[in-house]
């Protein structure tokens, strides 16, 4: 069972969901069965791309030995197989986000993808010379750059929203920010540096106040929580299959429908018309209007796959099970000497930023992987962040439904080593 | 020893703790090259003085990892009373040593931990990040007339 509403009350849950069984769900993941040099791989970098299970290996590999074909062309077996595969993704999708019709979603290349749909075609036709757009002090650079290219189009202007000490946004200052000029708000729902949870549906009945639409960059939120696009009130949300356990170059963009229908084309192509003759030509109704090209058919049976997968496990197991991982690495981190941990948000998604005394996040993400410790290092796409903590670079450990405390351990294991490796 | 030895040896943790050279150069026969790699953050700003055709003086300031810090400061080291051509071979020389590339002639021998990079290539760039920019630093020189 999923239950909804998560976000802004987690706290209220009474009854506690089922457990993951760690053994096994670890066992559904082939690659985390290799070595890296001696030891045993220790994969805590789901944020930037999570493992594959079995069953999105087993379905794209069954795609293409039983049944590739192009979608929604020819007449033949083949093709009917694919097409009725395809289009169930998209059913699975709807259902994965509680999207109220399946024309509400339309499949892109990623989050990155969706959000440049949005702000090229939405922003294209609808932003204007002095109106202003929404952002946070935590996005990543995808949910930063395409509106900055928008804006700059229309001679429009971006506003950001602060963050206070411990990570979280402020919203007095989001709700000074807000006005008739504001045009969208576009807010991550998971920042993927501190991994602060924005309250979006807060800030959605805010923005739709003053008239303002709102976009969510779920790329950090999907793989780990319930969403709701309903509940969350907002007007677009994106997210990545890769992080949730499904092939790369895939995401999906959710969009209300009567916005998606006033949106001009973006890519043009085959796919995305109704007619065409060499004079004009009539664009087919969402989502295939944005669908142009051949599409990625195995991404999207994977991606399939991947909801189907995370639903068997439940996202309220995975949700309790990452948390309570959250909540024993913090611990564990906090007695490291000279740690300094980024963001301690009372909601936050299995993300932890961190620096270790003077060592450089590089040497330190270097000497980890020694250890068979994989971690990111670096300004993870999100630099006026890395600005604001001042600091060039972080350390990032994330979690996926396959750590244990073990591989939290074996984290502070090897920080021990660095520490005594550097001598500070 | 490991590679994880052979890459942070305690010559390059020194020149990382206390880095050489790690100061501003300015003045009429100065110049200067920044070097960025965008993907990680690293910046360093290497200066060179050169008075009739050699380095004077050399130096660089930036935040970066300890193989790019410890290479720098050894690269003002080693550069410092080169003559501007040396200096253009030594920074081929040492490129190609880090890439894979055919080796002629012998590295300067306080330059041999640097091997060590080779083991882990995401590390690399890190190890060439100030030759790329002292490379550009020293261009007007080896083109007197463009300018």
């Amino acid at each position: 069972m999923i239950r909804r509403g998560l976000v802004t009350q987690p706290l209220d849950r009474i009854t506690p969901p089922p457990a993951l069984d760690e053994s096994r769900v670890r066992a559904d993941f082939p690659i985390l069965d290799r070595p890296v040099g001696d030891h045993r791989l220790v994969y805590l970098d789901s944020a930037a791309t999570a493992q594959k299970p079995r069953a999105v290996i087993d379905a794209m590999s069954d795609f293409y030995f039983r049944y590739n074909a192009n979608v929604h062309r020819g007449v033949h077996v083949l093709g009917g197989e694919a097409t009725a595969a395809y289009d169930r993704a998209r059913e699975l999708v709807r259902q994965f986000l509680n999207v109220p019709r399946v024309d509400e979603v339309v499949f892109t290349a990623g989050t990155t993808a969706a959000i440049n749909l949005v702000a090229q075609s939405w922003g294209g036709a609808s932003l204007r010379s002095g109106d202003e757009i929404i952002l946070t002090g935590y996005e990543h650079h995808s949910n930063l750059v395409p509106w900055q290219l928008a804006a700059h189009r229309a001679g429009a202007l971006l506003r950001v929203v602060p963050l206070l000490a411990d990570g979280t946004l402020d919203l007095e200052a989001y709700e000074r920010l807000l006005s008739g000029r504001t045009r969208m708000v576009a807010v991550s729902h998971a920042s993927n540096v501190l991994g602060t949870i924005s309250p979006v549906a807060q800030m959605a009945r805010m923005a739709h106040e003053v008239g303002a639409l709102v976009l969510v960059d779920g790329a950090q939120s999907a793989p780990h929580l319930p969403v709701d696009v309903q509940q969350l009130n907002c007007d677009f949300f994106a997210c990545s299959a890769h992080k949730c356990y499904g092939p790369t170059g895939f995401g999906v963009l959710y969009g209300r429908q009567e916005l998606l229908r006033r949106m001009p084309p973006w890519i043009a192509g085959g796919g995305m018309i109704e007619q065409v003759t060499f004079d004009a030509t009539t664009y087919a109704a969402p989502p295939a209007r944005f669908e142009a090209g051949t599409p990625a058919v195995a991404q999207a049976i994977g991606f399939g796959a991947a909801i189907e997968y995370l639903q068997q496990l439940g996202l309220d197991a995975v949700w309790a099970h990452e948390q309570a991982l959250l909540r024993y690495a913090t611990d564990r981190l906090s007695e490291v000497e000279g740690l300094r941990l980024f963001g301690n948000a009372p909601m936050k998604v299995g993300v932890l930023s961190f620096v270790l005394g003077t060592i450089h996040p590089h040497d330190l993400a270097t000497v980890l992987d020694a250890g068979g410790v994989a971690v990111r290092a670096g300004h993870h796409c999100a630099q006026p962040l890395m600005q604001h903590l001042k600091v060039p670079a972080t350390v990032r450990a994330s979690f996926g439904v396959y750590n244990t405390r073990d591989d939290v351990d074996r984290l502070v294991e090897g920080l021990a080593e660095a520490r005594q490796r550097f001598g500070r | 020893m490991s590679d994880l030895d052979e890459l942070y040896q305690s010559v390059i943790l020194d020149h990382d703790r206390s880095p050489r050279n790690f100061r501003e150069l300015a003045g009429p026969a100065c110049r200067a090259a920044e070097g960025y790699n965008p993907l990680c953050g690293d910046k360093v700003r290497v200066m060179v003085r050169v008075e009739d055709g050699v380095i004077a003086d050399a130096s660089f300031l930036g935040s970066g990892c300890a193989i790019s810090k410890a290479s720098a400061s050894m690269m003002t080291e080693t550069l410092k009373g080169q003559t501007v051509a040396e200096a253009n071979r030594l920074v081929e020389r040492f490129h190609r040593e880090l890439t894979g590339g055919p080796a002629e002639g012998d590295l300067p021998r306080k330059l041999v931990v640097f091997r060590g990079v080779t083991a882990f290539p995401m590390r690399v760039k890190c190890a060439t990040l100030a030759w790329h920019a002292m490379r550009q630093a020293l261009e007007p020189a080896t083109a007197p007339d463009a300018t």
